[in-house]
């Protein structure tokens, strides 16, 4: 349903985004993109803008009710000073509340905050799997799915109702009518098989900030297209003059030097493909990252090769990241969008900083293949 | 839409309103509507009305409020305004048990609108009000621009807190001690060394016109203003050289924040009366036996507290409890104060019963600063654990200060004054005879930030067009922060 503030809430997000009113943008405020915690829960700060005042600094103390002695770390909740403010009645809370949010959850944010199409799947879209779904209570049900909680609350209601309630012993009984039951929807998810293959340019030029781009960047990427894909498969491959197949952990935290041949890694991945994911019935994404540093103008041109004859036939999208780096050339993206620019299947995009991965991850799931 | 009541609310809204009488609360008429979840976070974004002008603030609160109250982080238990008559709102999906609450929570805000000292010259009428600003903002916005007027009304935001709390209560006199500091300077001439050159040197009509030039220095030198004025969005109103839509727009943005501050002052008692007349109005009379659990649970919920906040809701329900038992006992007075047999303050029981007409009268003729410097005890603060916190550099957390009672009661009357704001006057409009606004910061022990304090200068200065400053201290020196709307720049003052 339309509201009136609809018009003030989308005012609102176009200047959180940088649409309009840029002399906004610099009262934004965000946290970390990343911060993941535990096994799959990450929290993201709520953007507000702040207009400035006269306040005072920060930091300045307050009072606050609990219990502790002197010296002791005050738990939960950060301090909010100068609490006291504020207007009655209405529903203010603290500015930045940090939200709890599963990947799923997150994926569909990203999705809305960047306004990503959702992605065109190819394959064995027939296959359906379904998931259940807790999603309500009811007063009939099978046992297994009895909700104790509600249950016994239901009974100490009737109980305290009924005057049969005795706070001296407090034993409850729940008959038949207290007992509630979890209700459940069916999820039809389609099944579709999809494949990331991230390959990472590992030379002597590639710094720790350039590593912790492609991190964040491919954490965000892994959200998005898990989001799209049940059962998504992930290759990891990195190369200075050869390429190898690695694990995870491998990829991210390695340091090599030496020279860069990029065709190594495609070679690598074309072999990849061949052997483990008919295009037939898989999506293929591969994703390589690098500084755009390359042996020779020789190696380059193989690359394009491969590209052109092999790759781009079987794969969904290719994307190439360009981190900027201190020594890289950056000539490879130069020399790509000379010759497969206009290729639908190709997303390039170069990231100049941490800044850069939000308008990045854009380039490369903007185009909803 | 909203929705008038369901019969069964009616009822409801009867029973209720008839117990709050019967307790001998005194309101306005109430009129409570029914709202879904999401339109209820739309009037709570707006401030608890229905129209607001347009303005992305609004979007952000919704946003926020939303976001919430989708993940189940937080809810909107009550949401009235100040108006005769009094708007409230309920949620539709709540339970009854919760709308009784809600309106009883809703009946003791309305009795303190309407005899709180502090509201007495708030607008009745803010509904109407409110809207009434949306018409002329959007006239304005249809014949110069959204962007335009957007971006005003962001500058007269960053200034909205520039207002004097107590005008409404206190005609302010001038100074006498600025006439005493006039001292007339008579004008010597040249200095001479022979006696004998005086007339040739300091001619007649030259002394006249040294003279001359002391008086208009003297003139041009008279403070602009007289004295210091806290109410600096009235003196931009006045004096700075507006156009007319602008100054409509900051008109009204400080009526606005007039209208809200009372709300600011009375926070603790506010939420405090309210919560002790659910309490008491639910316990007492409107509750039915299956509805204890869920009451029990929700009212436990609104009185929680965290470390490091203090919850307005459980500190005011607190002490007026604390205050009505205290006169109930004949705790206070003289006798009182001079026992210092625990055992006997512990069991003293005059049986006054004059404890429930005591909170009344303090409802009407205290705010939060003078409710808790009247009221807050050494005994109430040990019982309610308060302490002090501060931010330890050290070990990069903030940790427990002190529970040391007049420590922890200087704090909080120093968080609640000028709602924990600094106090900043408007003190001469023509600094060294060249137009330029100088505000200045009463240094009571904390710095101002200086980030925020470079960026709303800038906002001041595209109001005053001349530059702008404001003098202040930092790290114990003061120091002039001086925007002239391209370059920032600091330096050191004696003033």
């Amino acid at each position: 349903m339309a509201l009136r503030i609809d018009q003030d809430h989308s005012r609102f997000k176009q200047i959180v985004r940088g649409k309009i009113k840029q002399n906004l943008k610099k009262y934004v405020q965000q946290g970390e993109m990343l911060g993941k915690k535990g096994k799959d829960f990450i929290s993201i700060p709520v953007p507000f803008i702040d207009v400035p005042h006269f306040k005072h600094g920060s930091r300045q103390g307050g009072v606050g009710q609990g219990d502790g002695e002197p010296g002791d770390t005050i738990g939960q909740g950060q301090p909010q000073p100068g609490d006291g403010s504020g207007k009655a009645g209405e529903g203010e809370g603290q500015h930045v509340l940090e939200v709890d949010v599963s990947l799923e959850e997150l994926a569909t944010i990203l999705a809305e905050e960047l306004q990503l199409p959702n992605i065109e799947h190819k394959g064995t879209e027939k296959i359906v799997t379904t998931r259940i779904k807790y999603t309500g209570i009811n007063t009939v049900g099978p046992q297994a799915l009895r909700h104790f909680k509600r249950t016994y609350r239901e009974a100490l209601k009737r109980s305290i109702a009924m005057g049969t309630y005795n706070p001296d012993s407090p034993v409850i009984i729940p008959i038949r009518e207290d007992v509630r039951y979890r209700t459940y929807k069916l999820e039809n998810l389609p099944e579709t098989n999809a494949v990331i293959i991230y390959m990472m340019d590992v030379s002597g030029s590639m710094g720790d900030e350039q590593k912790e781009i492609v991190r964040i960047e491919s954490f965000w990427l892994d959200t998005w297209l898990r989001h799209q894909y049940k059962g998504l498969e992930t290759r990891y491959i990195i190369h200075d003059a050869v390429a190898r197949e690695v694990d995870r952990e491998t990829f991210f935290h390695t340091r090599e030097s030496g020279g860069t041949m990029i065709s190594s890694a495609y070679k690598l991945c074309r072999d990849i493909i061949k052997a483990d994911y008919p295009s037939s019935s898989w999506n293929i994404y591969p994703f390589h990252f690098s500084d755009g540093d390359n042996w020779s103008a020789d190696d380059t041109r193989q690359c394009i090769e491969i590209l052109k004859t092999d790759m781009l036939p079987a794969v969904n999208q290719f994307a190439y990241g360009q981190v900027e780096s201190p020594y890289g050339s950056g000539q490879f993206i130069k020399d790509l969008r000379e010759q497969l620019g206009d290729s639908e299947k190709v997303a390039l995009s170069e990231i100049a900083d941490k800044d850069g991965i939000y308008g990045s991850i854009k380039d490369f799931l903007g185009k909803g293949r | 839409m909203p929705k008038s009541l369901t019969p069964r609310l009616q009822d409801l809204k009867k029973e209720i309103e008839g117990y709050a009488r019967s307790f001998g609360l005194d309101f306005f008429e109430t009129v409570f509507e029914v709202l879904s979840t999401d339109e209820l976070n739309m009037v709570a974004a707006y401030g608890g009305f229905p129209t607001r002008y347009p303005h992305w603030r609004w979007g952000m609160e919704y946003e926020q409020l939303s976001k919430s109250s989708e993940y189940g982080l937080s809810k909107i238990y009550e949401l009235v305004i100040n108006n005769d008559p009094c708007f409230a709102y309920l949620l539709e999906a709540n339970a009854e048990v919760d709308q009784k609450l809600v309106m009883a929570h809703v009946y003791g805000h309305n009795d303190f609108f309407k005899n709180n000292f502090t509201f007495k010259y708030t607008n009745r009428k803010m509904v109407d009000e409110m809207a009434n600003h949306a018409t002329r903002i959007r006239r304005w916005i249809d014949k110069i621009g959204v962007e335009k007027v957007e971006d005003f009304v962001d500058t007269c935001l960053s200034l909205e807190n520039l207002i004097d709390q107590h005008a409404p209560h206190i005609k302010r006199n001038p100074d006498p001690r600025v006439e005493k500091e006039q001292v007339n300077v008579v004008p010597t001439g040249i200095k001479v060394d022979k006696e004998y050159m005086r007339p040739y040197m300091n001619p007649a009509e030259f002394l006249e016109k040294q003279k001359k030039q002391v008086e208009d220095e003297k003139k041009a030198s008279k403070k602009f203003p007289e004295r210091p004025q806290r109410d600096a969005l009235a003196f931009l109103l006045e004096h700075a050289p507006l156009e007319d839509w602008e100054h409509e727009i900051l008109s009204i943005v400080r009526e606005e924040a007039y209208y809200f501050a009372p709300q600011g002052q009375t926070k603790i008692m506010n939420e405090g009366w309210a919560s002790y007349w659910h309490s008491t109005i639910m316990t007492t009379r409107a509750l039915k036996d299956h509805e204890i659990i869920d009451y029990a649970d929700h009212h436990s919920g609104t009185m929680a507290t965290q470390q490091g906040k203090l919850n307005p809701y459980k500190l005011g329900i607190e002490l007026f409890r604390d205050v009505e038992e205290r006169w109930n006992k004949g705790r206070f007075g003289k006798e009182w104060d001079d026992c210092d047999d625990l055992r006997a303050r512990r069991a003293w029981d005059k049986n006054l019963g004059g404890g429930r007409e005591k909170i009344f009268e303090v409802r009407k003729h205290y705010n939060d600063i003078t409710f808790i410097d009247a009221f807050l005890t050494p005994e109430f603060a040990l019982e309610q654990k308060l302490f002090t916190f501060n931010f330890n550099e050290k070990k990069n957390t903030w940790e427990i200060a002190t529970r040391e009672f007049k420590k922890v009661k200087a704090k909080l009357l120093q968080q609640l004054t000028n709602f924990g704001q600094p106090v900043i006057d408007v003190v001469d409009a023509n600094w060294e005879n060249k137009g330029e606004l100088i505000l200045s910061h009463r240094h009571d022990g904390m710095d101002l930030d200086p980030g925020y304090a470079k960026e709303t200068l800038k906002n001041l200065q595209q109001l005053w067009r001349r530059p702008v400053g404001i003098v202040t201290k930092v790290e114990g020196k003061s120091l002039l922060m001086r925007h002239d709307g391209t370059t920032f720049s600091e330096k050191k003052v004696d003033l």
